[in-house]
């Protein structure tokens, strides 16, 4: 590429090439970037990467050891573990997104109002994110879990409302020294409407914080979609999920252990990809971190 | 000091205050006549109305929280459906768990605190890569599959470990420990990755700070330099980091009591969940909130005690 090409980009898509060429340069975070797109992939074509459907049971052959037919063998109702493992991706990869989703609805907000109208606004809803505070986040998903009823869909919500409180947080602390820089001052001062000073100068500022958040809560979710569902508050059998597998899983440590092997197994790398791909983003997105 | 103090048990005791509004009104929100489920096959609306004002349900809304208030101020969490006192159930479950998170925060600290100074001493070495890619591990793996895993390692194969269960540590404190061993390592290992990460970090910045280098120009060995000046005040911000993972550790034990069967507070609040026991559930969020605002009050005042800088600007951080 020369050098004339290379001015002739326009600024935004300079900072781009920039920041991409800075996450190139991360092999643990290119890692988990291909990683977590090889699990949205299967959970999207679930159905073409299943060699059989998750309900297909074979009582001819009931909890098989791997084998050419079965690649990680089937559990105690002859179902393929493979196919259960890849199905159940679908629960993992809805609730980590969708939590993460409704979590920045409620809390993006509710943070940059926090932040910005000072005066009594911000202290309620300081006080009232406390309160939340107050009760640890898997007491809380629980207990929404337990009023809304079990369901994946209830336990997307629950863990939703339970990682908002903390992002209202981190929203209202960044709207906070967004607040003070010069250039909103300036736009304050020209007499630009709150809604414009919030939506042109504010938020496009918080976008690369609130997507390391993302990228914190998304394996969060995850593990508590698999907690929930282990518990018997979120994902209901036979629906295959990776937690709801390693509850059927408990019965059959002594004669099966691989049944406990594969689903966790699937939580973890999902989870570490996750992680990965946040601390890697992270990193190229605030300088001020750098580790 | 003495305003400081004051400040923040006020607003511990708001936050508390809010918090049991929460939990009652959380309650009365989910829908169904509690008067229909306690009568039971009785329906008359006779019944029913005596049954509303036995249990003082035709009071207004206010008055019944003043009274639940009052009640759980005096320790009368009222009773679960088998008619058995809350205060009771919880207060004979708590030891458990007690022991279960203490242990567990020995083991998460110790780990978390000596493989962060080493990574941060070693730092770019192998031995600071090893030990962030284990914390990184340790983070990402859910914990009820590492006590799934070390079941079948520890208890089903090498038969080392019981699977399960509890045994008071008055009857037999060897037993106890075999018990609790797995429970608490699966519980102290997410604890560990966030103390070694965050000790790590606060490792670094004191090394850079000006003070190490006068204490290196004077001449002090390295090992009293970190472990004299660095070590000590990078402690104060692992201490916050370490009481703001008990919520986390409270969370960790609900799962981990139901994998280990451990008849703790934890398993108590699912089994409340599971069987829909709303006195039972109000009672154990109540005690779990209030025990997470004390905890974290104390540890807002010892990191005063520590840190003396937060008592004149009256805020942390």
């Amino acid at each position: 590429m020369s050098y004339v090409e290379v001015a002739s980009l326009s600024p935004a898509a300079r900072r781009r090439r920039l920041l991409g060429r800075r996450f190139l340069r991360r092999p643990m975070a290119v890692a988990g970037l291909i990683v977590v797109f090889v699990f949205v992939v299967t959970a999207i074509f679930a159905p073409v990467i299943a060699p059989y459907s998750a309900s297909h049971t074979d009582f001819q052959a009931i909890l098989a050891h791997p084998s050419g037919q079965h690649l990680l063998g089937t559990d105690e109702l002859g179902r393929d573990i493979f196919s259960r493992v890849v199905y159940g991706s679908r629960a993992s990869m809805q609730a980590g997104l969708f939590a993460t989703l409704l979590a920045m609805a409620i809390a993006v907000p509710i943070g940059l109002a926090a932040g910005y109208y000072r005066g009594w606004v911000d202290p309620v809803i300081s006080r009232v994110t406390d309160v939340i505070l107050a009760f640890p986040f898997l007491i809380l998903a629980v207990g929404l879990a337990a009023i809304l009823g079990p369901s994946l869909l209830n336990a997307t919500i629950a863990l939703g409302f339970g990682a908002a409180p903390g992002l209202i947080r981190i929203a209202r602390g960044e709207v906070l020294s967004l607040r003070e820089e010069d250039y909103v001052r300036a736009a304050i001062a020209n007499g630009g409407s709150d809604l414009t000073i919030l939506g042109r100068h504010i938020l496009p500022n918080m976008t690369s914080t609130l997507l390391v958040q993302a990228t914190v809560i998304i394996p969060i979710a995850i593990v508590g979609e698999s907690v929930l569902s282990f518990l018997g508050l979120g994902v209901q059998p036979p629906t295959p999920s990776w937690g709801v597998m390693l509850a059927s899983a408990q019965p059959f440590l002594d004669q099966a252990p691989r049944l406990a092997v594969y689903p966790g197994l699937a939580i973890a790398i999902a989870a570490l990809a996750f992680n990965l791909l946040g601390d890697g983003l992270r990193d190229v997105l605030d300088p001020r971190t750098q580790r | 000091m003495g305003g400081f103090i004051l400040r923040r048990v006020g607003a511990a005791l708001v936050v508390l205050f809010l918090a049991s509004v929460v939990v009652f009104a959380g309650i009365r929100a989910i829908p169904g006549d509690a008067a229909l489920a306690l009568g039971g096959e009785e329906r008359s609306p006779e019944v029913l109305a005596q049954l509303r004002h036995k249990y003082g349900l035709d009071d207004p809304i206010v008055v019944q929280y003043g009274r639940w208030l009052w009640l759980a101020l005096h320790g009368d969490l009222g009773s679960d459906s088998r008619e058995l006192p809350v205060a009771h159930t919880i207060v004979s479950a708590l030891p458990r768990t007690l022991e279960l998170a203490g242990l567990s925060l020995l083991i998460g600290s110790l780990i978390g605190i000596v493989a962060g100074v080493v990574a941060a001493v070693r730092r770019g070495k192998p031995s600071d890569y090893l030990s962030n890619g284990i914390a990184l591990i340790g983070l990402s793996v859910p914990h009820f599959w590492l006590g799934l895993l070390m079941i079948i390692a520890f208890a089903v194969k090498l038969h080392w470990l019981p699977s399960g269960g509890y045994v008071p540590l008055r009857v037999d404190p060897v037993e106890n420990l075999r018990h609790m061993l797995m429970p608490a390592i699966v519980l102290g290992t997410g604890l560990s990755a966030v103390v070694m990460r965050q000790m790590r970090s606060a490792m670094l910045e004191s090394l850079g700070a000006d003070y190490i280098r006068t204490a290196r120009a004077k001449g002090l060995s390295e090992w009293t330099v970190v472990g004299r000046h660095a070590l000590r005040n990078s402690l104060i911000t692992v201490t916050t980091v370490i009481g703001l993972q008990l919520g986390a550790l409270i969370s960790g034990a609900v799962i981990t009591e139901t994998i280990f069967q451990i008849a703790g507070f934890g398993r108590l609040t699912i089994d409340a969940v599971n069987q829909r026991d709303y006195a039972l559930i109000q009672g154990v969020v109540l005690v779990a909130a209030a025990g997470y605002v004390i905890v974290n009050l104390t540890v807002d005042l010892l990191y005063s005690v520590l840190n003396p800088r937060i008592r004149i600007s009256g805020r942390p951080g």
